[in-house]
């Protein structure tokens, strides 16, 4: 009754709803993912992620809507039934199990013969690197080794599609590189295809072939890491690839492409990017595009801290009205010195306020 | 600042060492407990203790000799075990699958505060009720003749089965309850895991469930068959309490009330009490073969 391995070509959500009582969690995701594709799904904590998961792995009903493989509708089906893997936030391991009876859970309800079972488990500790701790109880690791045995446990019975919520949020930084690779391996040797959550952007831009963001159980954006990256299409979307900069502005005209932007008395070019109904605009610009010009344009701030950033020196400055603003420096400034800061027009991103 | 420093190059205080053990102010809170202890319980048992030795007719184990050669008395153990036994493993085995079905429930408060009430009420007012209710013109009998399954009435009462429908029904809430404590104590997202590793609601119940809720059901089967083993006022009230439901703690009110022998009354005592004993310590002791820790999939 398993869906065997591989046998899909697209996964559909169609108008995925999930409601808590009054709380609707999900509202109403459509997406197609195809066979192969890793998707990371990004979005800040309780936007809905950890729920969108498990409706697709069967643990949670879709209150309306439907998930298909193909022309198959698999949201009816039980989760024992749909055979995802999936990675929970909180590991769930078994803790009456050993490590090793943990990853071999899956392949024994699967009734795949013992010699066979133990190879697979043995290679699946060895790509977590967990070979030593294969007869320790879940109870006597660290919080990183149980995230590794979730995620061996998930992907040694090499499901057709993983779903991966935050499996590396407990790893230190070393540990999470050298994982992020070995999941992006996994994930290309077994030609599984896999879901991803995380809220951190450079995990998502780094391994996802499409990046979907999610906020207040809404879908803002779908698009390759390089689109997401260079144009989100929304505010909140640019708030997560790192533009860190806000300032509100005044419309005072378009130049072609570049809409004319008035802040604080100071006119900066930027790309326009959503719509606005009125005069009323806010430019995003990451840190590192934003830099002293030495020249008498460029939007003037007192500069209030520099730090030292092994490139270069990260400012933070305050402008006349008190909007902080932070920037690059590729020389350490004084405190309380006076520069103006600018960026080239197409790192300026320009949102409306017609959301 | 200065004080801190010269009090660590002395070394740790004897405060510090005490607080390193485990031993503090609070320590002190546990004496009034370890008194009422001492007091209501172990003194009691060592007096009885010493007072079984020392029976009517002078030898030392001569109350001991008497119980284990008297089939009066040594059937009370057997008579006893019959009672608590299936009585015991009847209520874990119908409270397992309900606490399944309760632990998905909302109203748990409400339901749970409907099963406490029994266990206010007692044994005696059960009995009482079983009385009226299983009697020769009792709602039973009169019901199962109105629809004709009965000709007529049965006597459910003063015999084995009398008891054993008491025991139950005043057993149950509190097997229950306990069950239910333990079944809700295991993290659902284990479930979860499971289900989504291929195992369907059978092979979960056995892999997951089972291994983790052995512990605390072997518990919950002690603090059972304690209550039922202990039974006295059902078997002399709905029972048969000179034959089939002589049960142990009638032999020794008799001993005691009847015929006055508070040596042989504290002799039979002490053999319930190390049946029991037994029975507990064979059972935790399965346990130990089990996972016994956290039943959650997390570290904290
Ligand atoms: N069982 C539940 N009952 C009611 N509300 C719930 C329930 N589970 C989740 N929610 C709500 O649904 C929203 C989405 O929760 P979800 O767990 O999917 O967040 P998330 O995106 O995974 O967040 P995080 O990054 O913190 O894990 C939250 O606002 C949460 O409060
Ligand atoms: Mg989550």
């Amino acid at each position: 009754m398993t869906v065997g391995p591989a046998t899909f070509k697209q996964l559909h959500l169609q108008g995925v709803r999930r409601e808590f009582d009054a709380f609707t969690a999900l509202k109403g995701l459509d997406l197609t993912i195809e066979r192969g594709e890793f998707i990371a799904l990004l979005g800040p904590s309780g936007c809905g992620k950890t729920t969108a998961l498990n409706c697709i792995a069967g643990l949670l009903p879709v209150s309306a809507g439907r998930i298909m493989l193909d022309d198959r509708r698999v949201d009816v089906l039980r989760p024992e039934e749909r055979g995802f893997g999936m990675v929970f936030q909180n590991y769930a391991l078994f803790p009456h199990m050993t490590v090793r009876k943990n990853i071999g859970f899956g392949l024994r309800m699967r009734g795949v013969p013992k010699p066979e079972l133990e190879k697979r488990v043995d290679a699946a500790l060895a790509a977590v690197r967990l070979e030593s701790q294969a007869e320790k109880l879940p109870g006597q690791l660290s919080g990183g080794q149980q995230q590794r045995v979730a995620i061996a446990r998930a992907i040694v019975v090499e499901p057709p599609l993983v779903l991966m919520d935050e499996p590396l949020s407990n790893l230190d930084a070393k540990l999470r590189l050298e994982m992020r690779q070995e999941i992006r391996r996994i994930h290309q040797s077994l030609g599984s295809t896999t879901i991803y959550v995380t809220h951190d952007q450079e995990e998502a831009l780094s391994l996802a072939d499409r990046i979907v963001v999610l906020r207040d159980g809404a879908i803002r954006q779908v698009g390759t890491p390089a689109e997401l990256y260079a144009l989100p299409a929304h505010l909140d979307v640019a708030d997560f690839m790192g533009f860190r900069n806000r300032v509100n502005g005044e419309l005072v005209g378009m130049e072609g492409e570049d809409a004319l932007l008035n802040i604080e008395g100071t006119v900066i070019r930027g790309r326009m990017r959503a719509a606005s109904a009125s005069k009323a605009a806010v430019a995003a610009i990451r840190p590192d595009d934003l830099e002293p010009t030495g020249t008498d344009s460029g939007i003037p701030v007192r500069v209030e801290a520099v730090e030292y950033r092994g490139r270069g020196f990260h400012g933070v400055g305050v402008t006349a009205s008190g909007t902080e603003l932070h920037f690059a420096s590729p020389h350490p400034l004084q405190r309380g010195a006076a520069v103006r800061l600018g960026a080239d027009a197409g790192r300026v991103l320009v949102f409306g306020d017609a959301r | 600042m200065s004080a801190v420093l010269e009090s660590r190059a002395a070394g740790p205080t004897l405060r510090q060492k005490l607080a390193a053990r485990g031993i503090d102010g609070a320590t002190l809170l546990v004496l009034p407990c370890v008194a009422l202890i001492l007091g209501l319980f172990i003194y009691p048992f060592l007096y009885g203790l010493m007072l079984s030795f020392e029976p009517k007719d002078g030898s030392l184990f001569g109350n001991y000799a008497r119980f284990f050669s008297d089939p009066f008395l040594y059937g009370t153990i057997f008579k006893t075990l019959r009672l608590a036994f299936p009585v015991t493993l009847l209520n874990l085995l119908i409270a397992i699958p309900i606490a399944f079905r309760v632990r998905l429930m909302r109203r748990q408060r409400l339901l749970t505060t409907l099963l406490v009430l029994p266990i206010t009420l007692g044994t005696v007012l059960v009995a009482e009720g079983m009385l009226f209710y299983f009697g020769p013109q009792g709602w039973f009998n009169r019901a199962m003749m109105a629809v004709g399954l009965l000709s007529t009435p049965i006597s459910v009462l003063n015999g084995y089965w009398g008891v054993f429908i008491s025991l139950v029904l005043t057993g149950f809430p509190f097997t229950f309850l306990l069950t239910l404590s333990y079944v809700t104590g295991i993290d659902p997202s284990l479930e979860n895991a499971a289900a989504t590793l291929g195992a369907g609601p059978a092979a979960r119940f056995r892999e997951v469930f089972l291994p983790l809720l052995v512990p605390g059901l072997a518990i919950t089967f002690c603090l059972s068959f304690v209550q039922a083993y202990s039974v006295l006022p059902s078997a002399v009230l709905v029972g048969d309490p000179a034959n089939a439901t002589r049960v142990i703690s009638i032999a020794a009110y008799q001993a005691a009330f009847e015929e006055y022998d508070y040596s042989m009354a504290s002799a039979i005592a002490m053999i319930m009490g190390a049946v029991q004993l037994l029975v507990v310590v064979a059972v935790l002791g399965c346990r130990s073969l089990f996972y016994r820790g956290p039943a959650a999939g997390a570290k904290g």
